[in-house]
């Protein structure tokens, strides 16, 4: 039997090194013209028969000036963490954020490190030995990429997908499987209640 | 910072993010700036570090209290009322996507020395203690004229006239009972004092209709409040306006409100840098003591007294709810003006398990508001931690649109965000020139 899955996954790094661009090329396959949206989902189709969404939030620019909110990282399963192979500093960047995801994110949450701009690779400045020896340190996956020509990105998406829990809940809106809003009294949905009275709706009555 | 925008926002209280997530959506290019590294200002929710930090100086939380991040302790007690104007922006802008919801389990009311529950469900009102059998009839009736009334059918006036009659003119026809005025008057329709009774009946007869319609929605109480605290509301709003292009910028200090000449704004400064903008919205904080210019933009207009209460048991006599609202109204404890109690739980997400938060607060009447409240205290059962606040409400002594400075209000000590949504409704007229408008969304079909 097919199984779906729903996860929450956040992006993070520095400015310019292709966040959105890498979410660009894995949700829509394209590589230019990217408008900043609220929500962006991709669904993986694993070789088991379980399909995997990933409700992606983008960071919206909130990460310039260091202003993003607990809301972002709240309920996240998990994160890719970018930098940009041909900037040393954006390693640096990459690993602050991913100390503060240490300590703002569910522990349980699987982090990838990304080196993209692998198409620039003539002009690399951080070697793979170094993110790579760092990543495994630290435990988290890593890979290149390049969201420019789309090599390892869907890769890396799929990896992610694998490592998540199978038994995770499906996501309600607002974040993927809020351990709160299982235990207790079922949540309210202000959408649903908007809904004008039809004749599929009497059946609640 | 050398870019102009359309507007500066100041703090990120939620007056202040709904504001600027409207703006970034109109097209407004925003910077949004705020003194604190958290959002939310005055209506933020904070963890233990922070809470300890705001009222007890260096002083950390006690280790029993369990993990810093299972707490997000509201500044401001309030709840979202159903079927309010808050909920409707919430749904029209799509914030909801970010939040998540759940009821208040329980609406209660003071009464001769113990609390009732306001009844939910007519089985719940045939039930309740708050009415005798008689006096039950003749609010059925009351009840029944409100719900039946329509403006353009004189049949179900009843020779009445909302626009000219006052309340009390109402409650006679009807001949409720003191008691009864009390509970329909501070339980139903919000009132914090008695000022409505002499007032046209309409307005109250709005606020009665918007509680048990609110009520009527998902039943048990007319409220609901985000998981994770009020301080989500801000953070969700924030995120709108940077999707839309808003810039943002925490632990910034703002230092001066440029003005040229004539009075008019220019731009805000921080440290040497002086960002320009059109115009600026800010929360009162940042303007009450303009030293550079000695200018008075804000006035007091009395002070609210809250006392944020952490507990380890449920308020006794509320059937070990998780979360409730008690009005004590201010007859009942001799005041002008009703003591409010607001308590959210582990079901909220935003305290430990077997922890309860409550907030206990009212209009501050005499120079010792912390003795104003002691009939709210006394509810709650043995305290585990009180912070105490005394908090002047500021409003702006200005329009704005002389300096094209526009100020916003305080939290008021009103239970819900209905004021709130006014002053954003105001704000946005004096800015945009335009009444604000929310345009129907297309409505999402929830698959079975």
């Amino acid at each position: 039997m097919s199984k779906q899955l729903q996860f929450k996954l956040v992006l993070l790094g520095e400015s310019a090194v292709g966040k959105s661009s890498l979410v660009l090329r894995f949700v829509k396959d394209q590589f230019d013209d990217y408008r900043e949206t609220a929500f962006l989902t991709q669904t993986v189709n694993l070789d088991d028969g379980t399909s995997v969404k990933f409700e992606i939030w983008d960071t919206a620019g909130q990460e310039r000036y260091k202003s993003l909110a607990p809301m972002y990282y709240r309920n996240a399963n998990c994160a890719v963490v970018v930098y940009d192979i041909t900037q040393t500093a954006s390693l640096e960047k990459a690993r602050n954020w991913i100390r503060e995801l240490q300590r703002q994110a569910d522990p349980s949450i699987v982090i990838a490190l990304c080196g993209n701009k692998l198409d620039l690779a003539a002009r690399r400045q951080v070697t793979q030995e170094e993110a790579q020896k760092y990543a495994e340190e630290e435990g988290l996956m890593w890979a290149e990429t390049s969201a420019k020509t789309g090599e390892g990105v869907s890769d890396i998406f799929t990896r992610i997908a694998k490592k998540l829990p199978t038994t995770a809940q499906p996501a309600s809106r607002g974040g993927a499987s809020r351990a709160g809003a299982t235990a207790g009294r079922a949540g309210v949905d202000l959408n649903k209640q908007q809904r004008p009275s039809t004749s599929a709706d009497q059946c609640n009555c | 910072m050398d870019e102009e925008y359309d507007v500066i926002v100041l703090g990120t209280g939620l007056t202040e993010c709904i504001l600027s997530g409207l703006l970034s959506v109109e097209g407004k290019k925003v910077l949004h700036m705020d003194r604190n590294d958290y959002y939310g200002g005055d209506s933020a929710s904070l963890n233990l570090t922070q809470l300890f930090r705001k009222f007890r100086g260096d002083q950390a939380p006690p280790s029993e209290l369990g993990r810093d991040r299972d707490y997000a302790v509201d500044l401001v007690p309030k709840f979202i009322i159903a079927s309010g104007e808050l909920t409707k922006i919430l749904v029209h802008t799509d914030v909801t996507r970010y939040l998540e919801f759940k009821q208040i389990a329980g609406s209660f009311v003071y009464r001769e020395g113990k609390i009732s529950k306001v009844p939910s469900t007519e089985m719940e009102a045939v039930k309740s203690p708050l009415m005798g059998l008689f006096e039950k009839r003749r609010a059925k009736k009351f009840f029944e004229f409100l719900q039946n009334w329509k403006d353009e059918d004189p049949a179900t006036h009843q020779d009445i006239n909302l626009d000219t009659a006052t309340m009390k003119a109402v409650y006679e026809k009807f001949g409720l009972e003191p008691g009864t005025q009390d509970f329909i008057g501070h339980a139903m329709a919000l009132y914090l004092d008695d000022d409505y009774i002499n007032k046209p009946a309409r307005q109250a007869y709005e606020r009665i209709v918007l509680y048990t319609s609110s009520m009527a929605r998902y039943g048990k109480s007319p409220y609901i409040y985000p998981l994770y605290g009020l301080g989500e509301l801000p953070q969700a709003f924030a995120r709108l306006s940077a999707i839309y292009g808003g810039t943002y910028m925490l632990d910034k200090p703002v230092h001066e409100i440029v003005t040229d000449s004539e009075g008019k704004f220019v731009g805000v400064r921080s440290g040497s840098e002086t960002v320009k903008a059109k115009q600026v919205i800010g929360d009162p904080s940042y303007f009450g003591d303009d030293k550079e210019s000695g200018k008075i933009r804000v006035f007091e207009d009395g002070k609210v007294v809250r006392a944020i209460c952490i507990l380890k048991h449920p308020i006794p006599g509320t059937e070990d709810a998780d979360s409730v609202q008690i009005i004590i109204p201010q007859n009942q404890v001799r005041r002008r003006h009703d003591i409010y109690i607001a308590m959210v739980s582990s079901t909220h997400n935003v305290c430990a398990k077997d922890v309860y938060v409550a907030i206990v607060s009212t209009i501050v009447e005499t120079d010792r508001p912390e003795q104003e409240i002691i009939p709210g205290l006394q509810l709650l059962g043995p305290i585990y931690e009180k912070f105490v606040s005394v908090t002047p409400i500021y409003t702006p002594i200005s329009d704005g649109k002389a300096d094209n400075i526009f100020i916003t209000r305080s939290y008021d000590a009103t239970s819900h965000f209905e004021t709130v949504v006014e002053d954003v409704q105001d704000v946005w007229k004096r800015i945009i020139g335009k009444d604000l408008v929310l345009k129907k969304r297309e409505v999402e079909v929830v698959e079975h």
